[in-house]
């Protein structure tokens, strides 16, 4: 059964009481890139940011100003983190997908290898991931209810925090109490990604599937951290629509959130459009200059969250966003299924463009006098 | 008479701690070093337990570890981490700091009060962060505390000494150690924090985000024992307001 509009809920969708959705889709009703120079000037001047100054710093003429807008986006990330990076890797541990998403690999409809790995596999990858000295993973499936059960993720998740002390989960949206079952079985961290905040691109970009329901999957953070998660990632996949509007639609979707729950751990992705099985660049590409942008902003706005730079990026321009604005980076990296003990079971979901290990990130991050931080967060 | 500081027992002849979140590891030595310093924090999250780079190797022997509590989200979080401290065998000194708020990460007074009043009475040396709020560190006296640790300005912000008159209070009326714990952004604003009169001051951020962070060191040292001495020594009178009236306000009275 499929939606016909993107609005609406399936039967087991919970839907909860929330105005932040309707904030953000507010604000970027009326968004427009019309800013002045002066106005991205005045926005670096001010302790803390308005949204409004937040869009200026998304705006087109702020492209013209990187280098002013980079040394305050430094001296942020100086402030607040000092010389530390956090590493991480993720693991897929299955690539079934209900989902028709037009930009995505794992696509229900593209023809690639799928697998999902058993426990005992899920335990050797686990094992092997560890011994290289990595303490936070990422566990990443696709997004197939049916195959990869919650239960089967909770299972997952009990195996990974033998090995690590801290586990985030990149899945499809949950219900509360099914949030609520996965921290208990050690999960900290949510990230799920809307991919695109604007209603018309996200109709034209998710064709069937659960995740056509633009509202569930927006309100997923909040559920996610009703249900005790502490903490919550943001992202739109840049290049979709208009990424400066996706882009400030995601700052605002974190800033709402953290007003409401003070308590919640922020944290942002921006991963733009790259080549995958399937699509080769046929969207709107954002160039190097305007991603760092959008990292700036997410930096100077919300000075306190954590970014993350992803390995779709090339080695040098995630070695010299991290430490400008980037906090976080993943290392040793494999996008297909299972792979780090074993030969991977299922296709990739993209192609990366940074393979090194965990050994080679920490010299770099070493070399660039920043410190690799392996845990932050102690399991009480 | 020596000038010390005594925390729990302890004696300490420097009044600079050191706060470890923001280092490259390889730092901390010099740091240490230059700064004179006698304690360091350790985040318990940040040690690594079997992982590639442990803190706990940078720390030289024979600094007292501050082990602290963040990442704590209430008191009973607080206590946990405090009593897995202790079993790893990182002593009975614990820097007690429950943050839920991500955004300005200000401290949580009344859930800060009930872990130190377990900690206290499991035998910890409890130096509980706090915002500097007079009532709520007089239940800090109270629950068993060993020190007070006001933040001048909120934590990375480097803004100096922000709640100067509520820190001020707290030295005035609090029978503990007073040690300024966050937002002392340079070696004036240590200095002038020392000069109010509190016992010691606590940084971290203004010395890792330092070009030289070696040399920043040896100058916190130094503006934090020129502040102690300006201290012990008393201030002359300073007018703060305006100048006296030359002649005589009360000549009228005749007897």
């Amino acid at each position: 059964m499929n939606m016909k509009t993107v609005m609406e809920h399936l039967d087991f969708m919970e839907v909860i009481e929330s105005d932040i959705m309707d904030k953000v889709l507010r604000q970027i009703r009326d968004y427009s890139g019309d800013f002045t120079a002066s106005d991205v000037k005045d926005a670096l001047n001010k302790n803390s940011l308005t949204i409004y100054d937040y869009a200026a710093l998304l705006s087109p003429i702020a492209e013209n100003l990187s280098e002013e807008i980079a040394q305050r986006s430094r001296a942020e990330t100086r402030k607040h983190f000092g010389n530390s990076v956090s590493l991480y890797t993720p693991l897929y541990i299955s690539n079934y997908c209900e989902n028709q998403c037009v930009y995505c690999g794992f696509n229900c409809k593209n023809d690639i290898v799928r697998g999902k790995l058993s426990s005992d596999e899920i335990e050797k990858e686990l094992r092997s991931i560890s011994q290289t000295g990595l303490e936070e993973l990422l566990l990443l499936t696709g997004e197939s209810r049916k195959i990869s059960s919650v239960e089967y993720i909770g299972e997952a998740v009990k195996l990974a925090v033998k090995y690590f002390t801290t586990v985030g989960i990149e899945i499809y949206p949950l219900n509360t109490d099914e949030y609520e079952y996965l921290r208990k079985c050690g999960a900290d961290f949510v990230s799920i990604y809307q991919e695109s905040y604007d209603i018309e691109t996200y109709d034209k970009c998710h064709l069937s599937g659960a995740k056509r329901s633009y509202p569930y999957r927006f309100n997923s953070q909040e559920r996610a951290v009703k249900g005790g998660m502490r903490g919550v990632s943001f992202g739109s996949l840049l290049g979709l629509g208009d990424f400066r509007k996706d882009a400030f639609a995601t700052g605002l979707h974190a800033y709402y959130l953290q007003q409401k729950y003070p308590h919640a751990e922020i944290s942002f992705s921006a991963p733009r459009i790259r080549a995958h099985i399937g699509n080769v660049n046929e969207y709107g590409l954002v160039s190097e200059r305007q991603l760092l942008q959008v990292f700036m902003a997410y930096r100077i706005f919300m000075p306190f969250a954590s970014i993350v730079i992803s390995t779709r990026e090339r080695p040098g321009f995630r070695d010299n966003v991290i430490g400008l604005a980037a906090t976080k980076m993943s290392a040793s990296v494999k996008v297909g299924v299972g792979g780090h003990s074993a030969t991977q079971k299922g296709d990739e979901q993209f192609l990366i463009s940074d393979s090194r290990s965990t050994t080679e990130i920490h010299e770099m991050l070493h070399d660039r006098g920043l410190q690799a931080v392996y845990t932050d967060y102690i399991r009480v | 008479m020596k000038d010390v500081l005594n925390l729990g027992g302890r004696e300490f002849t420097s009044r600079f701690i050191l706060g470890s979140g923001k280092f490259s590891l390889e730092m901390t030595k010099v740091v240490i070093e230059n700064g004179g310093v006698e304690m360091a924090t350790l985040a318990l999250r940040r040690a690594n337990t079997g992982g590639s780079e442990n803190i706990l190797d940078y720390i030289p022997q024979g600094i007292t570890l501050l082990p602290n509590t963040s990442g704590a989200r209430n008191a009973e979080e607080a206590v946990r981490i405090a009593r897995l401290s202790r079993e790893l065998g990182c002593g009975d000194f614990v820097k007690i700091e429950v943050i839920n708020d991500s955004k300005y990460l200000l401290p949580d007074n009344y859930e800060t009060i009930k872990a130190t009043e377990t900690l206290a009475k499991e035998g910890f040396i409890v130096m509980p962060y706090m915002y500097p709020d007079l009532i709520a560190a007089r239940h800090l006296v109270n629950a068993g505390a060993a020190a007070v640790m006001p933040l001048g300005a909120p934590i990375g912000t480097n803004k100096g000494l922000l709640t100067k008159d509520f820190i001020k209070i707290l030295v005035d009326e609090i029978d503990l150690p007073i040690i300024v714990d966050a937002g002392i952004g340079r070696p004036s604003q240590a200095c002038e924090a020392m000069e109010l009169g509190v016992a010691a001051v606590m940084a971290n951020t203004a010395i890792a985000t330092a070009s030289d962070v070696g040399l920043m060191a040896s100058a916190f040292k130094s503006a934090v024992e020129s502040g102690r001495k300006a201290w012990l020594a008393g201030f002359g009178r300073v007018l703060e307001h305006e100048a006296e009236a030359s002649s005589p306000l009360t000549g009228f009275l005749e007897g």
